[in-house]
Order: structure tokens, then C-alpha cells, then sequence
């Protein structure tokens, strides 16, 4: 899979701070309602996913975007009709915190752990950065090949955590930009 | 090859541009490390999983002259912006999606959060999105945007620039980037475009093309975008973007 003779690749910028214009616009300006939304439909355990994005300071980031890539609770990507892939903002909410509705994910090949991919982009920074999360009530994570892999002080910062609330289950996860809880982010670019 | 696409991209972080001090990450990405994946991301969720091709644009979603009149015609320059999406080898990436998004021909944005003391153009919401078609083309109609202050640093303005959001075949494929315009002589004082290693800066410029033009209607620009993802992609794989 030699890449030398490929094509340079198109620089990444920063999402700036107007993104919820383009990206997850409200609707209520011009008829254009928002294509992409922060909920996943399939089949699978209804859950929520919520959390804030930090910044170095431990303050909430206000002007974060974050996606989320997943399979279905069958661990498929390729279910007809299934969209694996949603979009929240973090600026919505009065505390600056960020709410996914989706499905539990089933692994995606046995022996690995359920997991969602998840792509952070913000004002101020200038490319995007994928984490993932995984679920803290999993048996799995520990045979997991990549979680189990991972530095032992700091794979818990990829662990959502559930909680039982009247509307169903309910996972939270935050993201830490810098510090001593800083997320892992992986190297994909 | 991650050492290629590290060299297209700036780093997270920016010294001159003040807000990313504290908002890139601080440590280094870590390598999935998986066994079975040659090169870091080779098998994983982030390169297995499919979007092209699931996403649908409305009819006038593209057309940023039209979609938000009310009872006129937006202000300034009209402008056709248009370019193909491709993958590293060359390969039209098809039914990608394209978000943009943009100021106003007197640098105003439509949100809440900008209080840039310049006129709002009620004709011009400045959003706008496409998909590409079978050879990876896309096509916006728009208005030439205006440059506006920021405030980064004393005097500090940004280039006249369209933000664009690339969702290609996979997740890895992912990016967000701006559009900047040839000839703007504020593309040397700006930190966010300065912040791309120098050999890369050329490609978001997009290139004035006549044959792109509208007669009587729009002046021509051209854009290509490359993204990462399906060269390093088994494309038989289960899940793969293959349809």
C-alpha cells in the first residue's frame, strides 16, 4: 500500500467558532434545517451519551463539535437503512454539554470490546482529533485488542459511564483536551 | 505514510493563534497498535466504516444566491465555486458530502455570536452543502465573502475565506478546512493559514478559472480537495464503502 506516488492531501483548518451555521444549524433561519443530527436510529439498546469537552483550563469548551461513528447493537455497519453516524454541538446546552441518542453498539468482530469512534473539533484547534469510547460495564474491554494495549493509567479516560435514568440508560463520557485526565486521542492522520 | 499526512496537516496547536493554547491536545496520539493492521489504522471502526453515499443535499441547498432570498437578491459578488473530491491515488470520491459555510460580502456572519459591526444581508443565510456525483464533482453558487476582524491579536483580520466540511468515505477520510481566495494579501499575516507547513498553504487556494464561470451571472473559482482513507482501505472488507 505504497503511497508515494499519491496525491497530497488537502490541509486541515480550524472549524472556527460559526460552524453550527453550516454543520448543525437549528432551522429556524432560511429553511435550513440540519441534515445530520445527534441521534443514530437502529437496532440495539436505546441509550444516551452525554458529557462536556474541557479545555486545558478545566473550563468547558462552549464552541466544540463532536461526531460519532458506530455499528448497530449486531455490531454491523452495513444494516440497511442504518446511518452510523451522527453530530452534536457542545454550545446548545446552558452547562456546554453535548447529548448523542443511539443504540448500545455490538462489537464489531468477536473478541472485541463495543465501542463508538468519536471526532473532536473545536475553535482553536486546527485539526480534528478521534478518540473512542468504550463502555465501562463491558467484560470485554479487558480482551480487548486495542483498550486492553493501551497504557493502564490512562485507558479509563475512554470509558463511559452508565447510569439508569427514567428516560433509559444513560453513558457519560467527557472529553479532556489537556492535563493529568487528558483523553487518549489516537493517530490516524 | 502517516508522516505525509502529517506533513499536509498543521499541528493541532498554533503559537500565534492564541485560542489553541489551550484547546489542542496536549500529548502526542497514540498508534492503534492493532494486530492484524499493517500501518496503525488499517482495520479499525475509523476506516471500516461507510458514509459516502448517505447523505442527500436538497434541491437548492448548493445555490447560496438563492436559498435564503426574502423578496431580493443577496449583496456582493457572485461567485461558482467548484472542484472535485478525490482520494490520495487519484480516485473520485463519490457521494461525498459538503458542508459550507460563510460571512457575508460585508464580513458578517449569520450567528449569534458575531458582533462584527457590519450589515446582516437578509438575502443571505451562507450555508450551504452538496453531494458529488460519479466523477467526485461538486458545485456551489454563492456570494464572494468579506473579509472581518478578529481578535487574536491587535488588527487582526481574517482572509476572505469559505469553510468547508469533507465527509468521504470513511472516518479517517474526515476533514474540515477553508477555502481562501488568490491574490488576498491577508493571507500572510493570518496565523490559522500560516499555521500549515508552508508546501501544503498553495492548496487552499482556490484558482480563478474562467471556463468555470457563469456568463453574465458568476465569476469562476476551482477547488480540488484530497482526502485521506480509501487508499489504505481493503475495499472487499466487510463494511467497506463499496457499493
Amino acid at each position: 500500500m505504497s503511497n508515494e506516488t499519491g496525491l497530497p492531501l488537502t490541509p486541515s483548518q480550524t472549524v472556527g467558532p460559526y460552524f453550527t451555521l453550516g454543520l448543525t444549524p437549528t432551522g429556524h433561519e432560511a429553511g435550513f434545517g440540519p441534515l445530520i443530527t445527534n441521534e443514530i436510529r437502529g437496532e440495539g439498546e436505546p441509550i444516551t451519551i452525554h458529557g462536556k469537552v474541557f479545555d486545558g483550563a478545566g473550563k468547558p469548551v462552549n464552541d466544540a463539535m463532536l461526531e460519532i461513528v458506530q455499528a448497530d447493537g449486531d455490531g454491523r455497519l452495513d444494516t440497511p437503512g442504518f446511518i452510523g453516524f451522527a453530530r452534536a454541538g457542545t454550545g446548545e446546552a446552558a452547562d456546554n454539554s453535548y447529548t448523542f441518542k443511539t443504540v448500545k453498539p455490538g462489537p464489531l468482530r468477536s473478541g472485541e470490546a463495543p465501542h463508538i469512534c468519536m471526532i473532536v473539533f473545536m475553535r482553536g484547534m486546527l485539526l480534528h482529533a478521534y478518540t473512542r469510547i468504550y463502555f465501562a460495564d463491558e467484560a470485554a474491554n479487558s480482551n480487548d485488542p486495542v483498550f486492553s494495549r493501551l497504557p493502564e493509567d490512562r485507558r479509563e479516560t475512554l470509558l463511559a459511564r452508565r447510569a439508569e435514568t427514567a428516560g433509559g440508560a444513560s453513558y457519560e463520557f467527557d472529553v479532556h483536551m489537556q492535563g493529568d485526565r487528558e483523553t487518549i486521542f489516537f493517530r490516524h492522520l | 505514510m502517516s508522516g505525509k499526512r502529517l506533513s499536509a496537516h498543521p499541528a493541532y496547536t498554533y503559537p500565534d493563534y492564541k485560542s489553541s493554547a489551550l484547546r489542542g491536545p496536549g500529548r502526542e496520539p497514540v498508534d492503534l497498535g492493532e494486530p492484524g493492521a499493517k500501518q496503525s489504522s488499517g482495520a479499525g471502526l475509523e476506516s471500516r466504516a461507510s458514509l459516502a453515499g448517505r447523505f442527500k443535499a436538497g434541491e437548492l441547498d448548493h445555490d447560496l444566491t438563492r436559498s435564503a432570498r426574502r423578496g431580493g437578491e443577496p449583496l456582493g459578488e457572485r461567485i461558482a465555486v467548484s472542484g472535485r473530491v478525490l482520494d490520495e491515488r487519484g480516485n473520485p470520491v463519490r457521494g461525498a458530502l459538503i458542508e459550507v459555510w460563510q460571512a457575508n460580502a460585508a464580513g458578517r456572519y449569520r450567528h449569534k455570536a458575531d458582533d462584527h459591526d457590519a450589515p446582516v444581508d437578509p438575502n443571505f443565510h451562507g450555508a450551504g452543502r452538496c453531494v458529488t456525483d460519479g466523477e467526485g464533482r461538486y458545485r456551489f453558487l454563492t456570494i464572494q465573502p468579506g473579509a472581518y476582524p478578529w481578535q487574536n491579536h491587535h488588527n487582526a483580520w481574517r482572509p476572505r475565506h469559505i469553510h468547508f466540511s469533507v465527509i468521504g468515505d470513511s472516518p479517517i477520510s474526515r476533514l474540515v478546512t477553508q477555502m481562501y481566495f488568490p491574490g488576498d494579501p491577508l493571507l500572510d499575516l493570518d496565523p490559522i493559514f500560516q499555521a500549515v507547513p508552508a508546501a501544503a498553504r498553495g492548496r487552499l487556494i482556490a484558482h480563478f478559472d474562467l471556463g468555470l464561470t457563469q456568463p453574465e451571472f458568476a465569476l469562476g473559482y476551482h477547488f480540488d480537495i484530497v482526502v485521506a482513507g480509501s487508499g489504505a482501505t481493503p475495499r472487499d472488507d466487510h463494511g467497506s464503502s463499496a457499493k
